[in-house]
């Protein structure tokens, strides 16, 4: 990274952000290193149990401010699940809520100056996705049988186009798993590099006024960007498992 | 000899991690042109817009994520080859 940093100019390098180390001086690293990524996950999954917790320990009929956070967020998710899965998916609703509140409190974690963005890590972010297609693939074979296959035969399309439809059915079911997880990691890892790059240019003086208002607006933009994101791995989430539970007809 | 092999290939890298960033021009089309259409939606029927955001956004994550894997593809040049 060092030689890449001189090759392009920047004194800070863009994606050195994004790099993996060792909290406590190993140079290698192995699955039972305890390195940043395992940090800001902890903090994350502290902070999620602080907010449900203790927010809704001194339950209130006129909430509190993290009360009615914890109320808030509990019953969006709720009515999200209800509305996209229907009735049927209500029941996978705290692994949906869970996947939700992970991701969000990561992305806001990232946002802090000097942190980590654990969900910008592809490794991350696929294990999410692939829990989910897993899940959603197993469940969807027990709860309809061999009939969950019936999903990539088209119906309501012409008996000759439906052997080329069902082809593309196959393929995009199977990308599911990478773009659900490199759409998230991908958003945020750009958003993140975009905000290194401008900020480098904060060195020259004349431009660095300009400089430090466009980073200001670019972290608004990017605090979007994590609840957003957010958001639609958890929609999609719901989508997949409407699959699941539902059948094609709903 | 060996050396301007080696230079060629890493002009090839850079100007194919350039090229690739295009597909991204496509995916800010897609996601415009669903917002544009949802914003058109939404003010000649405003009473049934809140209704349609989840289906908007999940618009937007599908063009999104194709615009997404040009971009990953640029990474890929850039860090990986």
């Amino acid at each position: 990274m060092a030689t890449e940093a001189e090759s392009t100019g920047f004194a800070i390098h863009p994606m050195d952000q994004f790099v993996v180390k060792p909290l406590f001086g190993q140079n290698n690293i192995e699955w039972y290193t305890v390195t940043n990524v395992t940090m800001w996950m902890a903090i994350a999954v502290l902070a999620i149990t602080a907010l449900l917790v203790w927010g809704t320990s001194k339950r209130a009929v006129v909430p509190s401010r993290s009360q009615s956070i914890a109320e808030l967020l509990y019953g969006f998710i709720y009515k999200m699940v209800e509305d996209v899965t229907g009735h049927e998916g209500v029941k996978y609703f705290p692994y949906v809520m869970t996947l939700f509140l992970f991701i969000l409190t990561s992305n806001l974690l990232g946002l802090l100056p000097m942190s980590f963005t654990t969900t910008s890590h592809v490794a991350v972010t696929v294990v999410l996705a692939l829990a989910v297609f897993l899940g959603v693939t197993i469940l969807g074979f027990v709860k309809n049988g061999i009939g969950f296959l019936g999903m990539f035969w088209v119906t309501s399309a012409p008996v000759a186009v439906r052997p080329v439809l069902a082809v593309i059915e196959v393929i995009s079911y199977f990308v599911r798993p990478v773009s659900h997880s490199i759409r998230l990691a991908g958003n945020l890892m750009a958003g993140h590099a975009v905000i290194k790059v401008i900020a480098g240019f904060a060195s020259l003086a004349v431009v660095s006024p300009i400089v430090i208002g466009a980073v200001t607006a670019i972290y608004g933009l990017e605090l979007l960007v994590a609840v957003v994101q957010a958001y639609v791995f958890t929609i999609l989430t719901c989508v997949y498992l409407r699959d699941a539970v539902g059948g094609a007809h709903h | 000899m060996e050396g301007e092999v080696a230079q060629l290939a890493l002009m090839g890298k850079y100007i194919g991690a350039g090229l690739a960033t295009i597909g991204l021009g496509g995916a800010g089309i897609g996601v415009g042109h669903i917002a544009g259409n949802f914003l058109a939606g939404a003010l000649r029927n405003p009473s049934a817009a809140p209704a349609q955001m989840a289906n908007f956004f999940v618009g937007v994550a599908f063009a999104e994520a194709l615009g997404i894997f040009s971009f990953l593809i640029a990474l890929l040049l850039m860090f990986a080859v």
